[in-house]
């Protein structure tokens, strides 16, 4: 395998990872309105992500920059031509962040309530928003023979935009259930439990559906099988959940993202942005990567500091393993302090 | 307005915005770490508190950060794409190994440290905040590097067959000697900041508690005072290492940017000695040289550019003909430079701007230091200053140190005008690397694009600055806290004269308490 390659499976693994960890707090978030009846419950949902969603979100910058890094060809013309999707999903990531800081830093009910709703709004737009602009280049966007996108402003938008937009966020809800009923406690970790056994059927079929659709348009019999495996982790997910099997739901739910991603980037590669006006336009990995040189840099350079990176932010997941309840958090034993 | 000039003062006002944030992070993060260190090592209560009040001024501070850059990460594809592609090989890199290296670090640690309150053991817990802080400086470093490699481009060769340049020494672009002046003369100018923010905010409580006839023996006085002496001390020696550092920048601007240095001098001639300019007049306005006029001091610009009181600096005039020379009188006609294709090339950046920035980045940073000074003057020996010019003014100059570290970027940035990958002069010329401004904004976006994402992230980050301001305000007010005192947040409060907290209507007081601290 070359290093352009090896980099292309890397910054699948980047997106893949980012959907994996931001999707769970997406979710959570989106989920607010829906699972957080009283103050207390939308408190304990908002505590459950807390110390983990800036992490998550490092996934993007990471997975945005590795793109750059390695391939400026497709970073050039992939953002550019969706510029304004890109920029909503700037604004939502925005909103979101500083209203997660912002909310509790003042004590009114009507302060309260409107930070927590500008924090499901972000992250509505961000995660229909990714999942527009990755949906869309999946499936081809109008640019020209060098890479600069012809049309309007909405010309990169289309069918396989507004499915990938339906993908990522069907995803993110019944993963941020998941999530929640594995992480708390009380009536929020029942209506989750409820929230993804009625849900996933419906929410695992956009994502199916992109995989599907790339898979049929370039995949291969590995892909083909790699799809299958995702809807079978699909179903899995739902069997789980019907008998309370959080842990494993949850696992099969991540599975059911990460083979669906193996499908669609494995079809599309070595295309990683597809024109539509003329195949010969395509944009592929060797086009668009830089020198080997610079390749070899950073495959050391990637090769020291992720599994450092993994392993700390492994580490975290585990201190903040403890299911969280309603309880106030003074309840928490004071020695630990003075250890 | 072209796509080229709006891309332009996006480009600039979100950079600037976001470089308000930065500096506070990597200033006060360095600050909190040692009053936190301290409080571990003393176990002093005064030094809780001041962990506690000043990390989470920090905080409120750094999600600020952390929105704005963002919008950084995906600028160079959005408008800058045939920037992108040019210095794909060398440029991306640098951003990618900063957020694998340096954000990861920040954000996960910074988590485990807000959440990690009496959770964690103590020495654990200090060490995320100092991991957290070390992120910070390393994602410091990746950024300047690369953007030193544009002002100075090292460790690479022209590809024939595109005419970009390949990476052929990484180890060269990251010890650029120009990333290194400008990461030193960053850092010890983002602590100016938290200086200047912990000997204004304090001197205010000093004189507010004095006033109110509080006692100066209760732990908050100390928690005013040691901020206070601690801002001042760091105020000035920054201040002096500043100076330092920005010689060093001043000594290779002089080698690597002729005309920067000779634009912010508004130098019109070469002159040997050099006079340094105190202050100009006249009609900046035509970026003619020729039509400004200087007060001047002797010798000193020789000496800021080379060491000595005789080396001769060129001027403007004489530079400008020279890079007409050898890059060209105008653009190539070509689509590639939009608007400008075929027009006249003006190698002179704009004189009002470079020239004032620069007087403006030195002069806020010496009135900080002035105010610093002031500052431990007037506490000498357990003293509380009560004059309402000065406490007042220390807390108006909080603002100082932020303008110099946006006017040092404006001056740096402009001054490399009409270059946006400027030629490093010690290359020859036909090996040089270079691009021009004009080619690099993203050809197929719609100057409509543009306008609409510069009005959105200007209102967006209008409405975010004012919350912020109120917020922190409002909390500055509050002072040090109950909670902000407890061991454990939300334990039984130590009770003192400061504790205004208003109570939560619900019972969820005890709660917020830790999630003011955390979310
Ligand atoms: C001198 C230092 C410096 C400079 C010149 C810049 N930044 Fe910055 N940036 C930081 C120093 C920093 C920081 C101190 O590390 C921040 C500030 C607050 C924070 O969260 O980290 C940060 C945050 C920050 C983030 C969010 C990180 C997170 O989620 O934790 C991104 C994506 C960027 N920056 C990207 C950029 C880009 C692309 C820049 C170039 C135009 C840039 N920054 C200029
Ligand atoms: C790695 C760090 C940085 C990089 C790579 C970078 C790159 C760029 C680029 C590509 C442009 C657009 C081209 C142009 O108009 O000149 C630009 C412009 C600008 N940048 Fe930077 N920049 C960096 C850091 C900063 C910082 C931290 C600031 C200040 C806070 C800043 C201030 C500006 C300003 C004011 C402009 C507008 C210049 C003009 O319109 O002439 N830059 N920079
Ligand atoms: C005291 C004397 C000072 C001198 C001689 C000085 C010199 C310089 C020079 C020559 C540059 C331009 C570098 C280049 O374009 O290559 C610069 C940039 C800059 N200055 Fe200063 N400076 C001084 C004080 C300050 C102060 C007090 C601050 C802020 C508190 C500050 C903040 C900055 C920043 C943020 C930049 C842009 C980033 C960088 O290149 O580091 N400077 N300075």
């Amino acid at each position: 395998m070359d290093l352009a390659t090896l980099w292309f499976a890397a910054v699948a693994v980047l997106w893949t990872g980012f959907l994996l960890l931001e999707g769970f707090d997406f979710g959570v978030a989106a989920l607010l309105p829906v699972l957080g009846r009283r103050p207390a419950d939308r408190h304990l949902m908002l505590r459950s992500i807390g110390p983990l969603w800036d992490g998550n979100e490092v996934w993007l910058i990471t997975a945005a920059g590795a793109v750059f890094a390695a391939f400026p060809g497709w970073y050039a013309t992939w953002l550019p031509a969706l510029y304004l999707p890109f920029v909503l999903v700037l604004f939502g990531l925005i909103i979101r962040a500083v209203a997660f800081e912002w909310r509790h830093s003042h004590h009114t009910e009507a302060w309260d309530a409107t930070w927590t709703r500008i924090i499901t709004a972000g992250s509505l737009i961000a995660a229909l928003g990714v999942g527009a602009a990755l949906g869309a280049t999946t499936l081809g966007l109008p640019i020209d023979a060098d890479g600069n996108r012809v049309g309007g402003a909405f010309a990169g938008l289309s069918w396989a935009a507004l499915l990938g937009a339906a993908a990522v966020l069907g995803f993110s809800l019944v993963h941020g259930a998941l999530f929640l009923a594995l992480k708390v406690d009380g009536d929020v970790r029942l209506r989750a439990r409820a929230f993804a056994l009625r849900w996933s059927p419906v929410a695992a079929l956009p994502l199916l559906g992109w995989a599907g659709w790339v898979h049929l348009r370039y995949g291969t019999p590995v892909t083909g099988v790699l799809w299958l495996i995702a809807a079978l982790a699909g179903v899995v997910a739902w069997a789980r959940i019907k008998v309370d099997a959080e842990g494993s739901a949850f696992a099969a739910w991540a599975v059911l993202l990460v083979a669906s991603a193996a499908t669609i980037f494995g079809a599309a590669y070595p295309v990683v942005v597809p024109s539509t006006i003329d195949a010969a336009f395509d944009v592929t990995v060797t086009d668009a990567s830089v020198s080997d040189y610079t390749l070899t840099v950073m495959t050391w350079a990637a090769a020291v500091g992720l599994p450092v990176v993994l392993g700390y932010q492994a580490w975290t997941y585990w201190v903040f393993r403890k299911r969280l309840t309603a309880e106030p958090v003074h309840e928490q034993p004071a020695e630990a302090a003075r250890a | 307005m072209d796509v080229l000039d709006v891309a332009r003062w996006q480009f600039g006002i979100t950079t600037v915005y976001h470089f308000l944030m930065v500096p506070l992070t990597i200033g006060l993060g360095i600050l909190v770490v040692v009053m936190h260190t301290m409080w571990v090592r003393t176990d002093k209560p005064e030094w809780l508190r001041m962990t506690r009040f000043w990390g989470r001024i920090y905080l409120i501070n750094f999600v600020l950060g952390v929105a704005t850059g963002l919008v950084q990460e995906f600028q160079f594809g959005l408008a800058w794409s045939e920037y992108s592609r040019f210095v794909g090989d060398v440029f991306g890199s640098l951003l990618a190994l900063e957020a694998l290296l340096a954000f990861f670090l920040e954000s996960t640690f910074l988590g485990l440290w807000i959440f990690g309150w009496g959770r964690i053991p103590k020495k654990v817990h200090l060490a995320a905040l100092w991991a957290a802080v070390i992120g910070s400086i390393v994602s410091a470093y990746f950024i300047i590097a690369a953007n030193s490699w544009m002002q100075h481009p090292v460790g690479v060769e022209v590809d024939d067959a595109t005419g970009r340049p390949l990476q052929v020494d990484f180890l060269a672009v990251l010890t650029n000697n120009t990333a290194l002046a400008a990461f030193s003369h960053a850092i010890v100018a983002a602590l100016m900041v938290a200086g200047a923010l912990l000997v204004g905010i304090g001197l205010w409580h000093l004189r507010k508690r004095k006033l109110a006839g509080r006692s100066p023996e209760d732990v908050d006085h100390s928690v005013w005072r040691r901020s206070v002496r601690l801002g001042g001390y760091v105020s000035l020696a920054a201040f002096l290492l500043t100076a330092v550092t920005g010689d060093w920048q001043g000594k290779l601007m002089y080698e690597q940017q002729p005309l920067k240095m000779s634009s912010a001098e508004a130098l019109c001639e070469t002159e040997a000695p050099a006079s340094f300019s105190i202050f100009a007049f006249g009609k900046f306005g035509s970026n003619e040289c020729d039509d400004v006029h200087s007060i001047t001091v002797p010798y000193i610009l020789s000496y800021l550019a080379h060491g000595d009181f005789s080396t001769a600096v060129p001027g403007v005039n004489e530079l400008q003909e020279e890079y007409a020379a050898v890059y060209g009188e105008t653009y190539p006609d070509d689509p590639s430079f939009g608007a400008k294709a075929g027009e006249p090339i003006d190698y002179t950046p704009l004189l009002a701007v470079t020239y004032w920035n620069f007087r403006l980045m030195i002069g806020m940073g010496a009135l900080s230091a002035g105010v610093a000074a002031y500052a431990l003057w007037s506490t000498r020996k357990g003293r509380v200053p009560t004059s309402r010019i000065g406490v007042y003014g220390a807390l108006l100059a909080v603002a100082a140190p932020f303008v110099a570290n946006a006017s040092g970027w404006i001056f740096t940035e402009m001054g490399r005008q009409p270059f946006v990958v400027y030629p490093n002069p010690d290359v020859p010329v036909e090996d040089q690397v270079y691009f021009f401004t004009a080619q690099a904004v993203s050809p197929g976006i719609s100057a409509a694009e543009v306008w609409t994402s510069l009005i959105t992230l200007t209102l967006v980050y209008g409405a975010l600055a004012v919350v912020e301001l109120w917020l922190i305000g409002r909390f500055v007010r509050r002072g040090v806290t109950t909670g902000d005192g407890a061991p454990v947040p939300g334990h039984t409060p130590e009770g003192g004269p400061d504790d205004d907290v208003p109570g939560g209507s619900d019972g969820r007081r005890a709660d917020d308490d830790v999630l003011s601290f955390a979310y």
